[in-house]
């Protein structure tokens, strides 16, 4: 393993981040308090109680895990396209890297930024409601793991995209529904039966239960059937990026 | 002398199955200059991209200081450094920041001094911390040239470095490689300057259409294939030719006040004892004599001409 040159990519990927601080941390946390305000204050106001939390908290996760996939997919997906889009590409393929070097630096720093944006969307809610955190290890765990399967996503969508119009597409047609379907502002218990069945077949339900579990020790799933679903996702990311590797599909003509 | 790179029968066909590379056979010697020349779209890049990891080849095999490059990629690529021809930099990125980052991708520890020698070396130590974005086009090329030199390379591969930029610094370019080569780079540049090519190269390598025509030393191939020309320049002008001079070999300059003898280096005899006394025979008046040998240009403008003629021939 070269640890120097996946350090390098990793530090010069922070930088990246670092350099764009303003538009890194503030747009999540931004649109994060809108989301308190406007869910949180406006209608939670209304709905008094889910699964005996107050409302704001509920959305607490969801909202947590909404960003962290998001971020982690457009920091890999953007991260491991601009070279290719601007021609530095070349670098990492004349490096005396292997591919599996380039995954871990990309990856790493995408994942480690959306843990970042996570971390900071959870201090902001402490300001908006009350709340605790029954299993604060198995959130992090969460957390960590859920930043690294969806980078690994992005990097992915990155590889294969062609334009910046695929790079968008796969995140806004795909996984921003999927997401706000999987729960985020609403228990899977609330929507009538045929849409519960409907909603067992989109993995981030499975995401959010396990997430909201480790804060409120109560979820839609069990949670090791959410461990198991982020990990079976994980593996298939691995999967592919493996055959990406072996082929050097879309990497090297 | 050691090869240092070794290329055999390497063939490159891109997806469409356009043949880029038709079995190129070609050795680099350690420490020397080889400069590749072709018209566009010959195979240049393509045979760069292929030896330094960028493309895979078809077929065929390359060694970098004996180590495979598929095999051994590791061992291979850390000999080498490359500066591709299209400036891809990241504009926001500050100079010192994208030559480090590509030392570091080389696994080479973190090194302040050698940076600041790459950078100083390139005239790019006062530009250090500025973004990519606020460089000149041929300071860009240099920031290229310092991201290719930050981890030490043995071999250098410069496709078109001096594409656009200005003679001053071309000269300025041809003596950072003058140094490379100094501290024993084996350095392998493309150009489209002939004279470039003359200035700086031990070896010239030609090619066209995915074929290296000829791998030559620089000064061999000028003798070899560079026909001489004397000018004798008389002190009378000419209507032409003298009857008794006439000769395939022999014309008259156009100021008609000279003339020019062309002959061959290698010939046994050149004929130019007996030329000039033959034009003292004829009763001329010599003012001086000056030879010309034909330069790398002539010689390239006919080896490919020649080759597309064959080809419509065919
Ligand atoms: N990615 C690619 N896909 C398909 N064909 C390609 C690709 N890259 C190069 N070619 C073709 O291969 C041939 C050789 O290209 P190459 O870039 O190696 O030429 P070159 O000698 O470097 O030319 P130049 O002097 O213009 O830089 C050209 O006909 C080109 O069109
Ligand atoms: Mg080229």
């Amino acid at each position: 393993m070269n640890w120097t040159a996946i350090r390098s990519i990793y530090i010069f990927e922070m930088f990246r981040f670092f350099r764009t601080i303003a538009q890194s941390f503030l747009a999540p946390v931004i649109s994060t308090s809108l989301y308190f305000v406007v869910f949180g204050a406006a209608i939670g106001s209304r709905i008094q109680e889910v699964e005996g939390v107050s409302y704001g908290a509920f959305i607490v996760p969801g909202l947590i895990m909404l960003t962290v996939i998001t971020q982690s997919i457009s920091n890999a997906s953007f991260g491991i396209y601009f070279p290719k889009f601007i021609g530095t590409f070349f670098e990492l393929l004349a490096a005396p890297i292997s591919f599996l070097e380039i995954v871990i630096g990309y990856v790493g720093a995408a994942a480690t930024k959306a843990l970042i944006i996570g971390v900071i969307i959870l201090l902001t809610a402490f300001f908006f409601v009350d709340f605790s955190i029954a299993h604060p290890l198995a959130m992090l765990a969460f957390l960590v793991l859920t930043s690294i399967s969806f980078a690994l996503f992005g990097f992915i969508l990155g590889i294969w995209a062609g334009n910046f119009e695929q790079l968008q597409i796969v995140p806004l047609l795909i996984v921003t529904p999927l997401v706000f379907l999987g729960g985020s502002f609403y228990s899977i218990s609330m929507l009538p039966p045929v849409w519960q069945t409907v909603s067992m077949f989109n993995p981030v339900v499975y995401l959010i239960s396990g997430f909201r579990w480790a804060f409120f020790d109560s979820a839609d799933v069990p949670i090791i059937t959410s461990l198991l679903a982020i990990l079976l996702f994980t593996g298939t990311c691995l999967g592919i990026i493996w055959w990406i590797f072996r082929t050097g599909w879309r990497i090297r003509e | 002398m050691r090869n240092i790179v070794e290329i055999s029968n390497l063939k490159k066909s891109y997806k469409g199955g356009f043949e880029a590379l038709k079995g190129v056979n070609l050795n680099i010697r350690e420490g020397e200059i080889l400069a590749l020349l072709g018209p566009n779209g010959a195979g240049k890049t393509t045979l760069i991209s292929t030896v330094c990891g960028i493309t895979t080849a078809t077929s065929g095999s390359v060694t970098v200081g004996g180590h495979d490059i598929i095999r051994d990629y590791r061992a291979a690529r850390s000999m080498i450094g490359l500066v591709p021809q299209e400036i891809n930099l990241e504009p926001f990125e500050r100079v010192i920041n994208t030559v480090r980052f590509s030392r570091g991708l080389f696994g080479k520890s973190r090194d302040d001094g050698t940076i600041e020698t790459v950078l100083k070396q390139l005239s790019l130590w006062d530009k250090k911390d500025n973004q990519i974005r606020e460089l000149s086009g041929g300071m860009k090329r240099r920031v290229l040239i310092a991201k290719a030199l930050a981890h030490d390379p043995r071999v250098l591969f410069l496709d078109e470095p001096t594409a656009g930029v200005d003679v001053e610094l071309r000269k300025d370019m041809w003596d950072v490689v003058a140094g490379l080569k100094a501290q024993g780079v084996t350095i392998i540049l493309t150009t489209h300057y002939i004279e470039e090519a003359e200035a700086i190269a031990d070896r010239v390598g030609v090619i066209a259409k995915g074929a290296l025509m000829l791998v030559e030393d620089k000064d061999k191939l000028m003798a070899r294939m560079g026909q001489k020309e004397l000018e004798v320049q008389l002190t009378q002008k000419l209507d032409a030719v003298p009857d008794a001079l006439r000769s395939d070999a022999l014309r008259l300059s156009d100021d008609q006040k000279a003339l020019i003898y062309t002959y061959d280096t290698r010939a046994e005899r050149t004929g130019i004892t007996t030329l000039l006394a033959d034009v003292a025979k004829a009763g001329l008046t010599l003012r001086d004599v000056v030879t010309r040998q034909s330069s790398l240009e002539e010689i390239f403008v006919n080896l490919v001409n020649n080759d597309t003629d064959a080809e419509d021939a065919a």
